[in-house]
């Protein structure tokens, strides 16, 4: 792995670290297993290039994708909460009707944003390198993104929220109206994995209908090799550990990218695979340093 | 167990015992990936999107039009198994490696790689050659197909429709309704049907659209066709093509033709096509990435189209089909599958 392609990584781990986050919200906390971020990623992506060709700011498009992605995350859980329908088939549902939706809003399958203006001009126009701008425009995104929503689960309704997570029968009998505080959450989830689809856009330069396929997956590999790694004991924690652990996610692909023996090389297919390898690897380490010491 | 012997060598400030794990597993890496290129050898790095028949064949064509003419070049080849974040990866790994020239292989690859050329320093900035695209000004890598970037240019695969549906006209001047299958998520098909609904009009045939958008609707998006229209064709889209057989089996079953726009899929069973090489295709991008390595600019290389066209018929699926091809057509084809 090269340097380069190690801050790109670090790069690509941050701003994919801002839809892990929303993940984690939907996944661990509220117990709901979410599948619209397949769909509300290229959303994210979709409404921020529409408007950034249409002559809107570039950060006034993210915040358009983010309300766009908080719309879809609450049609999810409408489809849930107020019409019974189980929760993995109603994110389901709102992930394949996004697809037509995304196309819709785009016009087509694919915009290009290379040459447009995005978030990171006004970095470069200071003098700062554009791969550079990425890593610290992505940086900032992710930490205010992070401590926003540690912050906010230690308000009254985050607390609601991780109660309604924790136990359902108890908070509803506290009065709370729990489809509300799903509501909410799985809505907020989904804003944040549209604003990382809106900004993974700017800065690979397209927005693309397919670029959503396999977010869900990312998303919980980052989750739980977060948390198997840095550990879940408080919520601040988790979190952090969720934005680290896309970090990690991504410094796996690149490290399978350049990954080379002497004259041997793997063969581009076995990418995926060796991803997952270096993957497991990060995951048992923990447990058989443990092993080790205890001995 | 003792590894501070790596941890010495690697870039990272480990901090607690959790830093130290990646820096770990990063360093052990990063010892293993020893660089060996070669002094008067030229480096390619590659960014392809997806493991594909017709996408691989471009790039043998590429690797075979540089080791036929003599040029030496080591290939560092990337795949990003469909998947646009990794794409993105791969166009930064690419910049890392310093290589003498940047090939991708499709158009989210191609644009992900812009974008990591336009970020990159000026001192890590490589020529880059786009192939396999089928409209790189909508993709945003050219302002216009003759007027190429300081470092990019291309080859695109647009494909020669009008003459595509002379043949298919030839083949069958009964033609009232064409049915044309593709993938609305593909950038490339919605290009192609655009273009081939103005043709339609000119020609005096209707369009027929019916799409899929994974592999696994094909066989009910090709059925839904039935009926509809005299005969499909295919343009070069990716979701449909990998799921060919089940559009033949329809084709087959329903006495309704289909043409596909790669001769790949006639020796499939499409019924003919008017030639899509892509061995051919990366066969071209060989003699720009040639001239480029030995110094030619890519500002004055204009993005280049398929020069040779080449007529494939499937004597067999024509049979099955119930089209039999006429003379002047069997005459004039480059390959006969009997």
């Amino acid at each position: 792995m090269t340097w380069y392609a190690a801050l790109g990584a670090l790069e690509q781990g941050l701003v994919y670290g801002i839809m892990v986050i929303g993940v984690y919200l939907t996944f661990r906390i509220l117990d709901f297993p979410d599948l619209t971020v397949d769909g509300s990623l290229p959303l994210g992506a979709a409404i921020s290039a529409v408007a950034i060709t249409s002559g809107i700011n570039p950060y006034v498009a993210l915040l358009f994708a983010l309300l766009g992605g908080f719309g879809a995350g609450v049609v999810t859980a409408i489809l849930n909460t107020k019409f019974k329908i189980l929760h993995l088939l109603a994110s389901i549902l709102t992930m394949i009707a996004l697809y037509s939706i995304n196309i819709r809003i785009m016009g087509g399958p694919n915009i290009a944003l290379l040459g447009s203006n995005t978030i990171f001009d006004p970095l470069i126009a200071l003098g700062i390198p554009g791969h550079y701008a990425g890593l610290i425009i992505f940086a900032f995104f992710a930490l205010v993104v992070m401590m926003l929503v540690i912050w906010f689960l230690k308000t009254e309704l985050g607390q609601a929220i991780l109660a309604t997570g924790d136990n359902p029968q108890m908070i509803t009998s506290l009065g709370v109206n729990t489809h509300f505080i799903i509501i909410i959450g799985v809505g907020l989830s989904n804003g944040l994995v549209a604003l990382s689809g809106a900004l993974i856009a700017q800065n690979q330069g397209a927005a693309d209908v397919g670029m959503g396929i396999g977010t869900i997956i990312a998303g919980l590999a980052s989750v739980i090799v977060g948390e198997t790694i840095f550990g879940k004991s408080t919520i601040a924690r988790a979190i952090i550990a969720a934005l680290l652990g896309s970090i990690v996610y991504r410094l796996a692909i690149a490290l399978a990218l350049g990954l080379e023996f002497g004259d041997f090389t793997f063969n581009p297919s076995d990418l995926n695979l060796i991803t997952a390898i270096l993957v497991i690897g990060a995951l048992i380490a923990p447990n058989i340093k443990k092993r080790i010491l205890a001995r | 167990m003792c590894h501070d012997w790596i941890l010495v060598k690697q870039p990272v400030k480990g901090r607690g015992e959790n830093m130290k794990k990646i820096a770990l597993i990063l360093a052990t890496a990063m010892l293993i990936s020893a660089h060996n290129v070669m002094a008067e050898s030229y480096v390619i790095s590659v960014n392809q999107f997806v493991e594909h028949p017709a996408l691989d064949a471009v790039l043998k064509g590429l690797q075979d039009y540089l080791k036929d003419n003599g040029v030496t070049a080591e290939f560092k080849v990337h795949n990003a198994q469909a998947n646009m974040g990794t794409a993105t990866q791969i166009g930064q790994q690419m910049i890392g490696e310093k290589a003498d020239l940047l090939v991708a292989i499709a158009t989210p690859s191609a644009q992900a790689t812009a974008q990591a050329l336009s970020k990159a320093p000026s001192g890590m900035k490589r020529p880059f050659l786009f192939t396999a695209v089928t409209d790189p000004v909508a993709a945003g890598l050219v302002e216009a197909l003759d007027k190429p970037s300081e470092y990019i240019t291309g080859v695109s695969d647009l494909l020669p429709l009008d003459k595509h549906m002379e043949m298919i006209m030839t083949y069958k001047p009964d033609i009232k309704k064409l049915g044309v299958l593709y993938n609305a998520g593909e950038a490339n098909s919605k290009a192609t049907v655009a273009t081939l609904k103005d043709l339609s009009g000119k020609m005096g045939f209707k369009v027929v659209e019916a799409t899929a958008a994974k592999t696994a609707d094909v066989y009910t998006a090709a059925k839904s066709l039935v009926g509809r229209c005299d005969a499909v064709f295919i343009p070069t889209d990716n979701t449909i093509v990998s799921a060919l057989e089940s559009v033949l089996k329809v084709g087959t079953q329903n006495k309704l033709p289909i043409f596909a726009a790669d001769v790949d899929s006639v020796e499939r069973g499409a019924v003919a096509a008017m030639g899509f090489d892509y061995y051919k295709h990366g066969y071209q991008t060989g003699a720009m990435a040639k001239k480029i390595l030995e110094g030619t600019s890519p500002a004055n290389l204009p993005v280049e189209s398929q020069e040779v066209l080449q007529l494939q018929i499937n004597l067999k699926a024509a049979t099955a089909m119930g089209a039999e091809p006429p003379k002047v057509l069997v005459d004039s084809a480059t390959k006969l599958y009997k």
